[in-house]
């Protein structure tokens, strides 16, 4: 399971198209990518295991979301100001 | 580019926008054959000295103005919504560039690999090298490599922007908060011009769109020189 993830990091292009997110407004389609890394981090740390797996998440939303909101985002989870529940 | 006294569209740049150019035509066609009709018969009968009192109805001319203009109509409609469907394929782009729209310049993000990002500004009048074009150069340009799906997603960091480029058929406005997504294919390589198309302050007029379209191999050389030179 975990090196058909692995491949899938491997040949990483570009975000793949989500069918959750078909429409014009990308929006929610960053910011879910960004959450759901946070908490699959937080998940997969908390049980002790491998967090290689989060990193799908990672490389989809740093293709996706503009640099100056990730480090907005990046900033208030730092300083523990987030709105979302991670 | 736009050129001076232009009337048509600009040299189509993309797949999608041949099909619009060429829709266009169409179109445009079954309106001058129609203005035609209707400017014959507004000169007939305004030079005719005659005139008839008798005729009170008639079936059959109802019949035809009125089904032949739905064929019509029908006739514009199909390929109108083939091309509405062709637009809002599912493509799998080869990459992903962000242009953010910035109080008055523009700014690319690609971020597939490592995080390239660089401003766009305008070349000032008076800064032009001979045969570089007012208003529209500027000085980095978003560098794409040619028949490559690109997916562009567009915000705005301060105010409403639009990022257009008509020759590749493209135009989605950067709204600030919100990710709008689309896409386009460069047919052929060169140097694709577009302007802002949202009002958004005194440098509106200010702010181009320059797309290079290049073969691969010299997109991955420019995009490993730049994050070197970074």
């Amino acid at each position: 399971m975990s090196d058909t993830i692995d491949e899938k990091i491997k040949n990483y292009r570009t975000a793949p198209f989500d069918a959750r997110f078909p429409n014009t407004n990308q929006t929610r389609n960053c910011y879910q990518n960004y959450l759901d890394f946070h908490r699959c981090n937080k998940a997969l740390s908390a049980k002790d295991q491998d967090t290689a797996p989060c990193d799908w998440y990672q490389r989809v939303y740093m293709s996706l979301c503009p640099v100056s909101w990730v480090t907005k985002w990046d900033d208030q989870l730092e300083a523990g100001s987030f709105a979302g529940k991670i | 580019m736009a050129f001076p006294s232009q009337l048509g569209f600009q040299d189509a740049a993309s797949p999608v926008m041949e099909e619009l150019l060429h829709f266009h035509d169409h179109a445009m066609m079954i309106v001058f054959m129609i203005s035609t009709l209707v400017l014959y018969f507004i000169v007939a009968l305004v030079t005719s000295s005659l005139t008839n009192k008798y005729i009170l109805d008639s079936q059959e001319i109802e019949i035809i103005w009125t089904v032949l203009p739905a064929i019509i109509l029908i006739l514009i409609a199909l390929p109108s919504l083939r091309i509405l469907y062709l637009m809002d394929e599912i493509n799998d782009p080869h990459l992903t560039i962000k242009a953010m729209g910035h109080q008055w310049y523009w700014s690319y993000e690609y971020t597939d690999y490592d995080a390239l990002e660089f401003d766009s500004y305008m070349i000032p009048t008076q800064d032009l090298t001979p045969g570089q074009f007012r208003l529209l150069e500027a000085d980095h340009r978003m560098i794409a490599p040619v028949e490559s799906p690109v997916r562009v997603l567009v915000s705005g960091e301060d105010v409403l922007h639009s990022w257009a480029v008509p020759s590749l058929g493209v135009k989605m406005d950067a709204v600030p908060g919100r990710l709008n997504q689309t896409a386009f294919i460069a047919s052929r390589p060169g140097v694709f011009y577009g302007q802002c198309s949202e009002i958004c302050g005194a440098n509106h007029s200010f702010m181009p769109v320059v797309v290079e379209a290049v073969p691969l191999q010299d997109f991955e050389a420019w995009s490993t020189l730049m994050i070197q030179d970074a």
